[in-house]
């Protein structure tokens, strides 16, 4: 494993936050998802010497919770709402407007590597429904003009990197 | 009769100008005083008056949190946890993120009065993943409040010491379920275990005695020292004492939050009054009175009540004041305060679909009437609205959910399974009749499954 040497420090310091190792999993696989992308199969052997388990403890949780992911995705993530509040405000049709905005569909990488648009479960903003989180920024009221107008940043962004 | 007054506590400082969520600006308003004088307190003082509060959970079961305080093992000699529930995952809540995101201060302030009077010395603060900024201002925040003495080594300058750590969550809805989320702060799935024995408050996390207390209910233990718990009394109804946070959210023309004195104000000022009523040109049809797990009201129906002298009352939706107990007394619930509302714009059978789907998406697996009951309630309503519907399929899928509800480790069995329930209890004619609609409706019906 080739982690960041905050990387490093965090792990080691949050270790301490608890009496047992093992409570150190989630924060371990968040703190790697961060730094590498995506969680593969050497970092869950390295979590699992890390905390003193066995890999299949570190893998059955890896597989449990949706937002770790075994596969590397696009340079956004951008998770639409999908649940009541959001649907009833259009949901469907703004996270179908990223996906055709990209060329893609949900849980694919785009390809020009760019996104990887997905649905989610409510995310506790439903009063400005329909929501979206792109990384770690919510977005609320993303109608249709409003998911192109975001995708049209992105974009921007991506060819001013060039 | 037009709508009371608001009744900010909780919110007071939610969305007011010039209110940052930093430590200075929380102490210009008083801030941590309260926690100083309880630490002057005896504990089981402070216990009694959250006791004698009345004070229910904010977390969707409404129990009483001084009750649930009393069955804390203290004799064990093993440490007593507190853990926060900052999961905020059950649809249609949307309350605690907005304390998290702009009075942090307010949650420690509660968290550390509730962890002294309970002999805790670690609390952690269970949050969603999906809620990073949150856990980042927490995080900032606890090591203000570390570094003026607030948590850690010696409060205040006391012989008493706890810390708070921040744990983050990964996306599992069932992560909000207390002894999931136990097993999840232990590293684990977070598969729910059994009760008996496994307890929170004699064998909770780690196997110690373990309190688990929503964001918002921690928040009000506080305010009840502040004010005493005599004048909090005061606020609310017999047995439902204190504010609600309303989040309301779907066909009103203003959705957001709402806070009330419990029981002061009915479903018809909220929603019209306050919410600004249905949408131009719309009805109401129905609303989701606690999360999406209560059971739906049908605008229209009516529900015989007892009166204490024994004579009846009888009430529309409109007239049901927002309270625990009535709720519950209509077959509902208040849940978490997530009010869903729906006009006539909606086909029950596509909303019910869209609700399905998630409980067939979160159900942790462990028990089979869930786990695959679950998943056919999901299929059969996707089904109707994707393919061929007949006649049948509502007595069908509230069959399934039927065998669910009661034959469970979790009350995720009653969630998943009562919202099909009332679903087809109260519009049994719209899924007998989904073919027929489904070949009339128009094309820009949205889209909800
Ligand atoms: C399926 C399920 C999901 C739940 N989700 C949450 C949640 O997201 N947040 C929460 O505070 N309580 C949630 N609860 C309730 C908790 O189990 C627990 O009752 C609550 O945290 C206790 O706190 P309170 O007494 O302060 O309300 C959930 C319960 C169930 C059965
Ligand atoms: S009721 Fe459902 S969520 Fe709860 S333990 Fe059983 S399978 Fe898991
Ligand atoms: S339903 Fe989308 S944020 Fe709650």
């Amino acid at each position: 494993m080739n982690l960041k040497p905050e990387t490093l420090a965090r792990i080691d310091e949050v270790i301490t936050h608890y009496p047992e190792k093992r409570s150190g999993t989630l924060p371990l696989l968040h703190l790697i998802q961060e730094d590498v992308g995506y969680i593969s199969d050497a970092a869950v052997e390295w979590i699992a010497e890390k905390l003193e388990l066995e890999p299949i403890n570190v893998y059955e949780v890896v597989t449990f919770y949706p937002m770790f992911r075994r596969k590397p995705i696009g340079r956004r993530h951008i998770k639409v709402c999908r649940t009541l509040s959001c649907a009833l405000a259009g949901g469907y049709k703004t996270c179908a407007k990223f996906e055709s905005e990209f060329n893609t569909h949900r849980g694919e990488v785009s390809p020009d590597g760019e996104v990887t648009v997905e649905f989610v479960e409510c995310l506790a903003s439903c009063g400005t429904a329909p929501v979206v989180l792109i990384d770690e920024t919510l977005h609320e009221n993303v109608d249709e003009a409003k998911a192109k107008a975001i995708s049209d940043q992105i974009k921007a962004e991506a060819a001013n990197r060039g | 009769m037009p709508a009371p007054a608001e009744r900010r506590i909780i919110f007071k400082h939610i969305d007011e100008e010039g209110y940052s969520n930093d430590l200075a600006c929380y102490q210009k308003h008083g801030g941590y005083q309260v926690l100083q004088k309880a630490l002057t307190a005896r504990p089981e003082d402070i216990r009694e008056d959250v006791k004698k509060s009345g004070l229910r959970g904010r977390g969707g079961a409404g129990f009483s949190c001084g009750l649930k305080w009393s069955f804390v093992d203290r004799k064990s000699g093993k440490p007593i946890y507190l853990v926060v529930n900052a999961d905020e995952s059950e649809p249609g809540t949307f309350k605690d993120r907005y304390i998290i995101h702009q009075d942090p201060h307010q949650l420690i302030e509660g968290t550390m009065i509730s962890c002294f009077a309970n002999d805790v010395k670690q609390a952690y603060i269970y949050i969603r993943g999906e809620f990073p900024e949150g856990a980042r201002i927490l995080e900032r925040a606890i090591q203000e409040a570390r570094d003026a003495g607030f948590v850690g080594r010696n409060i205040c300058g006391t012989d008493y010491s706890c810390d708070i750590f921040v744990h983050r969550g990964a996306g599992a809805y069932i992560c909000g379920e207390e002894t999931g989320l136990i097993e999840s702060l232990e590293g684990k799935r977070a598969n729910p275990r059994i009760k008996p024995p496994y307890f929170p408050a004699v064998l909770g996390l780690y196997q110690c005695p373990t309190i688990v207390n929503n964001v918002e209910t921690l928040c009000h233990v506080k305010h009840i020292l502040d004010m005493g718990p005599d004048e909090y009394l005061k606020i609310g109804t017999p047995n439902n004492t204190g504010t609600r946070i309303f989040c309301v959210s779907g066909h009103v023309k203003k959705p957001g939050y709402y806070e009330y004195a419990c029981g002061e104000i009915t479903m018809g000022q909220l929603l019209y009054d306050v919410c600004g009523g249905p949408r131009e040109g719309r009805e109401f049809k129905a609303v989701i009175p606690g999360g999406s797990s209560a059971k739906i009201l049908r605008f229209g129906e009516t529900f015989t009540l007892k009166n204490q002298d024994g004579s009846e009352r009888v009430l529309k939706v409109e007239d049901i004041p927002l309270d625990f107990d009535t709720l519950a007394a209509c077959g509902t619930m208040g849940g978490s305060g997530g009010v869903i509302v729906m006009d006539d714009s909606v086909n029950m059978v596509e909303a019910l679909a869209n609700i399905n789907a998630f409980y067939a998406h979160e159900s942790c697996g462990q028990c089979t009437p869930c786990r695959e009951g679950s998943l056919w309630m999901k299929k059969i309503s996707s089904r109707m609205v994707h393919g061929e519907a007949r006649e049948e399929d509502g007595e069908l899928i509230k069959s399934v959910a039927d065998q669910i509800a009661g034959r469970t480790i979790c009350a995720f069995g009653e969630a998943c399974s009562w919202p099909t329930q009332s679903f087809v209890l109260k519009f049994g004619d719209e899924f007998k009749a989904y073919n027929e609609d489904k070949k009339t409706k128009s094309a820009d019906r949205l889209e909800l499954v």
